[in-house]
């Protein structure tokens, strides 16, 4: 399978920090690559800067076999890569379906009829077809981000970026949203998912990513990352997870 | 006293009628190149362009810091002596009203897409959005309603300024109140009748502003 995005030598840096150093980074298409890593450590920003919200200042990047200049038209690239953000981001003037049809209409210009169709099956494979006439601050916050997932979703994208998308939602709600991920995880779509969901990374992962200080620290699969990581960076932060599970229980005699 | 003071207006009646529609006039056309000067103002200065925001900030500084007198002025006897433009004093004062009210309601636009959460931008990049799209569809329906009380602010502002085209010689209301009173020393009925006038022309904007106000809270 030939590589969907890859990054070679590639680097960003904010005024004198560098969060971003040396990244090399191939996706496959179909590939499911769960980035984790401490807070600052550039999982974000490497999300950001493959649709273009942020940019590389050194380094190649190639999106589906082709690569980009840096007079990128990111809108072209945009439309091929769906991102899905930790604080949802939906459009609060809109209601759920014109946010959701917003992009195919006015972006992609694709038929009303034939958007619309398929953002209400989408809506109805995330349970939410009831809701598709409600607004933004209707809706929970596990609703809006499945919404939030069906509009990018319904752009067809080649691949999914998933920001801390869980980190903003009441525990009951991760799940709704989720289990989405797992449906498209299960449907052969490539995603890129930040996350500090450790359960959830094990099982979805095809591929670990670790970073830190903006470098990636290590890349494993999931399995050999959790039970024995290789570095010592990674080992520390695997035990900051376990922490709360290892404490000793108060009443345990 | 009372029927003499309504006979009086009604036979100012005409004459009344053309100050109140130069005041109007000048008003409505301030206001609306003022909006579309404020919209272009604030999505420039929101465009991040260092360039250009030097250049904006040059011309906000200035119209905020020279009176709006200085400025009719400036106008109305410079372009004559510098460029050779005459220019009638009800379509000077408009230009300078219109550059005066663009700078007060761009900044107001400017401040209204600043408060809108950046995830929003975001968000509405990463569906491909262009920039006209952009503001057109997601930032500026939204911003819209954060700026509606500031914006009416700056319209009741304009109206009541476009009372400075007198000193260069419009005959506006006021001009008009002023000759009659000159004539009849019915001071306390004409500037009255100015009063309720300026009063009637700016509630309504004002009135508007709550309703809309209300409307878009309950949505």
């Amino acid at each position: 399978m030939s590589a969907l995005i890859e990054l070679a030598g590639f680097s960003k840096n904010f005024g004198s920090s560098l969060v971003l150093q040396d990244i090399d980074l191939k996706v496959r298409e179909g590939e499911v690559v769960v980035i984790l890593g401490p807070s600052g450590c550039g999982k974000s920003t490497l999300l950001r800067c493959l649709n273009g919200l942020e940019l590389g200042h050194a380094g190649t990047y190639r999106f589906a076999g082709r690569e980009l200049p840096a007079n990128t038209d990111w809108r072209l690239v945009r439309q091929q890569i769906g991102m899905v953000f930790q604080s949802y981001h939906l459009f609060p003037h809109m209601s759920v379906l014109d946010n959701i049809l917003l992009g195919p209409l006015s972006v992609q210009k694709r038929p009303l009829q034939q958007a619309r169709a398929q953002a209400e099956t989408l809506l109805a494979r995330v349970g939410l077809l009831d809701k598709r006439d409600a607004y933004p601050r209707e809706l929970s916050g596990g609703q809006q981000q499945r919404i939030a997932i069906v509009r990018a979703l319904c752009m067809n994208p080649k691949v999914m970026l998933f920001d801390e998308v869980t980190a903003a939602l009441d525990p009951e709600m991760v799940k709704e949203v989720l289990e989405v991920i797992l449906d498209l995880t299960r449907s052969g779509m490539t995603l890129l998912i930040v996350t500090h969901e450790m359960a959830f990374a094990r099982a979805v992962a095809d591929r670990i990513l670790f970073m830190d200080g903006g470098r990636i620290a290590e890349q494993s699969a999931p399995e050999t990352f959790f039970s024995s990581p290789q570095t010592a960076r990674a080992q520390q932060f695997l035990e900051k997870f376990s922490y709360v599970e290892n404490l000793p229980k108060r009443n345990a005699s | 006293m009372a029927s003499s003071g309504l006979e009086l207006l009604w036979v100012s009646a005409p004459q009344l009628a053309t100050g109140i529609g130069r005041t109007l006039g000048i008003s409505a056309l301030a206001i609306v190149f003022s909006s579309v000067g404020g919209l272009i103002y604030g999505v420039l200065r929101n465009l991040g362009i260092r360039w250009l925001d030097l250049i904006l900030l040059v011309y906000l500084e200035l119209f905020r810091a020279i009176p709006v007198l200085v400025w009719l002025y400036l106008f109305f006897f410079g372009l004559p002596i510098f460029f050779g433009w005459s220019i009638q004093g009800f379509w000077c004062a408009v230009l300078v009203l219109s550059l005066w009210g663009a700078s007060e309601a761009g900044e107001v636009v400017r401040g209204a897409l600043r408060s809108l959460p950046r995830g929003q931008r975001e968000a509405g990049l990463a569906i491909g959005l262009d920039l006209p799209r952009l503001y057109g569809k997601v930032l500026l329906p939204q911003a819209l309603r954060r700026m509606t009380a500031p914006m009416i602010n700056v319209f009741t502002r304009l109206i009541k300024t476009s009372s400075l085209a007198v000193l260069i010689g419009v005959v506006d209301v006021i001009k008009i109140g002023q000759q009659i009173i000159e004539r009849t020393y019915e001071s306390v009925l004409i500037y009255g009748f100015l009063f309720v006038f300026f009063f009637l022309a700016c509630y309504p904007l004002s009135a508007a502003s709550r309703v809309l106000e209300r409307r878009w809270n309950h949505s």
